[in-house]
């Protein structure tokens, strides 16, 4: 088993859904970040998207693009990246790390160079927004079949039956399932019906996959992730991590406190 | 079907790399797009409406005066798309694209525009079909284009301002693609050039091929031959496929398109992707852009809005490398000369974008000697009131700097 397999079949022992963490490398700083990363795998992140910063976030909302302007000021690359990432593995063996990205730094870095140091800081996987499942051998075909390094298929509300089954068959990791269409963000109010669309679509994917299944976007409240536990293999949150990060941007030490403390409320709540 | 971009790409440019929400509008969107652009009710309903609304044929007119003062023996034509309705050649697109929107049964439509030209374009249409509408436009733009916001105001719709980057194009195309991607189901995307996720570059070509279509025509009634050249401004380089295609076979004939210049070749001083930039991928498509060695993209500047974008086109790209299309660069103060120039000349007031190529044109004519016989047609891409208060704003900074 690779590393992000032993996490799930972990988590599923412990009867409860993996807390999946999206983080903008770089905000506030590169320094900082390390810091910052450091302390959420030690607090009840399970599984650590690294997010590449990027200058023109078309699937992300306000708060992502704003902590990746904030990452390319404090002088982000993805060299200086994949260096973190080797310093975050030495701590911490078992965590899985996914590289997050917009195809275009990993386009002009080189993708085969790109998945080859990849692989040797040992990270686990790319998940590309937009470059689509049908698109995905730009990146894949790079990867030696003996190697752990998963390309990470993001499923739409959109996504029609048909190219999803086709998806399925040709994916690896865990399958990111968009919660709503559209950006990053975080959600309204309430709503009891709102995730209807995804229950349903959960019953589809568990037909033809065993992957595991991870909802992503709009999510930040514990009772959104208790609603969701109960029938997701993993939550994945962003934005509501990287306004603890805005809100406290001249304070590293405050972002820790304040982001442990949130991820203490979130990790209550994974329970089947 | 005509040069079809195979899988969506103009040789290794194009393609769709989209976020995995708006595959489905694509895709479907791909599908509708073949079907109608080979329909016959549709392109009658099409080319009635270029005729009877927005006043195709658009002229082509000799510019006498602007040609003797480039030199002896150059003949300098005008293609006249500033004297469609609307102003601009944009409108050819829009007219297509909404009746697209309409046969897919959308509810809205929504635009991103630099100048304004496209999204007073999109508005049009929008009216004259009863569809809300909705236009993303850089801050910075909508100050330095501000009869062109009141216009989109006055037809029907929202204008909204869009604060990112350094607002202008590239953020408002930013925006309307996030917009998109929440309600693509209902609401219909009108790119305003040829750039985008496929099939985008190939419907706005299919649309806008009408001015090369015309005016290869018009040029071989007026004069009995082909023209020398031809010259175009590109940003996206909507209105420069436009006029190319239709040529792209008459290898007599030069084709020459004008990138921005700005005020110099520095990062951040221009807008010339194709001839200053590398191969990367934004807003959907594979394509040359502005970027720096991370794969960040650069802010580009002109004094044009509408060809302020870091990208271009996947065909032109593609057009570049194949050395079938040369790409020239003009930067602000010879852009504004042309402005004058044809202005005082002909009497007629070029937009920005087009005065770009007006100055190349004289360039092109400059480095001829001899006083053989040669003709240039200009697409004159649009007209110039939009730019007229941004014209004494710029020449009252520069007399104040002299003084």
């Amino acid at each position: 088993m690779n590393r992000i397999q032993k996490k799930f079949s972990l988590c599923r022992e412990e009867n409860r859904s993996a807390l999946i963490g999206f983080f903008t490398v770089g905000d506030p700083t590169l320094e900082d970040s390390f810091e910052i990363l450091n302390a959420v795998c030690d607090h009840g992140i399970d599984l650590l998207e690294l997010g590449i910063p990027f200058s023109d976030a078309t699937a992300d909302g306000p708060i992502i693009q704003r902590s990746s302007r904030r990452a390319l000021l404090s002088g982000t690359t993805l060299s200086k990246i994949f260096d973190l990432a080797q310093r975050l593995r030495e701590h911490h063996p078992d965590i899985p790390m996914i590289l997050f990205s917009y195809y275009n730094p990993v386009f002009v870095y080189g993708p085969e160079q790109f998945v080859q140091d990849a692989i040797r800081r040992e990270i686990d996987g790319i998940l590309s927004v937009d470059l689509p499942w049908d698109y995905r051998n730009e990146i894949v075909r790079f990867v030696p079949e003996k190697a752990d390094f998963d390309y990470i298929t993001l499923i739409a509300p959109s996504t029609k039956e048909e190219r999803m089954k086709k998806m399925l068959s040709d994916s690896s990791g865990f399958l990111y399932v968009q919660t709503r269409s559209g950006i990053t963000g975080i959600g309204g109010e309430k709503d009891v019906s709102r995730y209807d669309h995804l229950k349903e679509r959960s019953k589809l994917i568990r037909g033809t996959s065993d992957l595991p299944l991870c909802a992503g976007f709009g999510i930040s409240r514990p009772d959104e992730v208790s609603d969701l536990s109960k029938f997701c293999d993993g939550i994945i949150i962003g934005s509501a991590f990287e306004r603890i990060i805005e809100e406290n941007r001249n304070d590293c030490r405050r972002i820790r406190s304040k982001l442990t403390e949130y991820l203490r409320s979130l990790r209550a709540c994974l329970f089947r | 079907m005509n040069d079809y971009p195979k899988g969506g790409f103009f040789g290794k440019y194009g393609g769709r790399y989209v976020g995995e929400s708006l595959v489905r509008a694509l895709d479907e969107l791909k599908e509708a797009s073949k079907y109608y652009l080979n329909d016959d009710a549709f392109l009658k309903e099409y080319y009635e409406l270029l005729q009877d609304y927005a006043g195709r044929p658009s002229p082509i007119t000799f510019a006498r005066r602007f040609s003797s003062s480039c030199g002896q023996g150059v003949r300098i034509y005008l293609k006249r798309e500033d004297l469609n309705h609307t102003g601009a050649h944009k409108i050819n697109n829009t007219i297509g694209q909404i009746l697209l929107a309409v046969r897919m049964g959308k509810k809205e439509v929504i635009a991103e525009t630099g100048a304004g030209q496209h999204g007073v374009a999109t508005a049009t249409v929008a009216a004259l079909f009863g569809l809300p509408c909705k236009i993303f436009m850089g801050k910075e733009d909508v100050r330095r284009q501000a009869p062109n916001v009141r216009r989109m105001e006055l037809l029907g719709a929202e204008v909204v301002s869009v604060e990112s980057g350094t607002s202008t194009l590239k953020d408002a195309m930013n925006e309307a693609m996030r917009y998109w991607a929440e309600v693509s189901n209902t609401t219909f995307y009108i790119i305003g050039t040829a750039a985008g996720p496929h099939p985008y570059p190939w419907i706005v070509r299919e649309f806008q091929k009408v001015i090369g279509e015309e005016a290869r025509d018009q040029f071989l009634k007026k004069t009995g031959k082909l023209p020398d050249q031809i010259i175009a401004s590109v940003g996206g380089g909507s209105n420069a496929i436009g006029i190319f295609y239709p040529f792209l076979k008459d290898l007599q004939t030069e084709l020459t398109g004008v990138e921005a210049g700005g005020k110099g070749k520095g990062p951040g001083e221009h807008c010339a992707s194709l001839n200053f930039g590398s191969c990367g991928i934004l807003h959907g498509t594979k394509t040359s852009l502005l970027q720096n060695a991370d794969g960040q993209i650069l802010d580009g500047y002109s004094i044009s809005a509408g060809l302020d974008y870091p990208g271009v086109g996947p065909e032109h790209a593609s057009l570049r490398d194949s050395g079938r299309v040369r790409y020239q660069v003009v930067g602000d103060e010879e852009a504004l000369s042309a402005f004058e120039d044809l202005s005082r000349l002909e009497g007629i007031i070029p937009a920005f974008e087009s005065a770009h190529a007006v100055a190349q044109a004289r360039k092109e004519s400059q480095n001829r000697k001899g006083g053989e016989s040669f003709d240039i047609l200009i697409n004159l891409s649009g007209r110039g009131d939009k730019d007229i208060d941004e014209y004494f704003r710029l020449t009252s900074l520069k007399k104040g700097a002299r003084s």
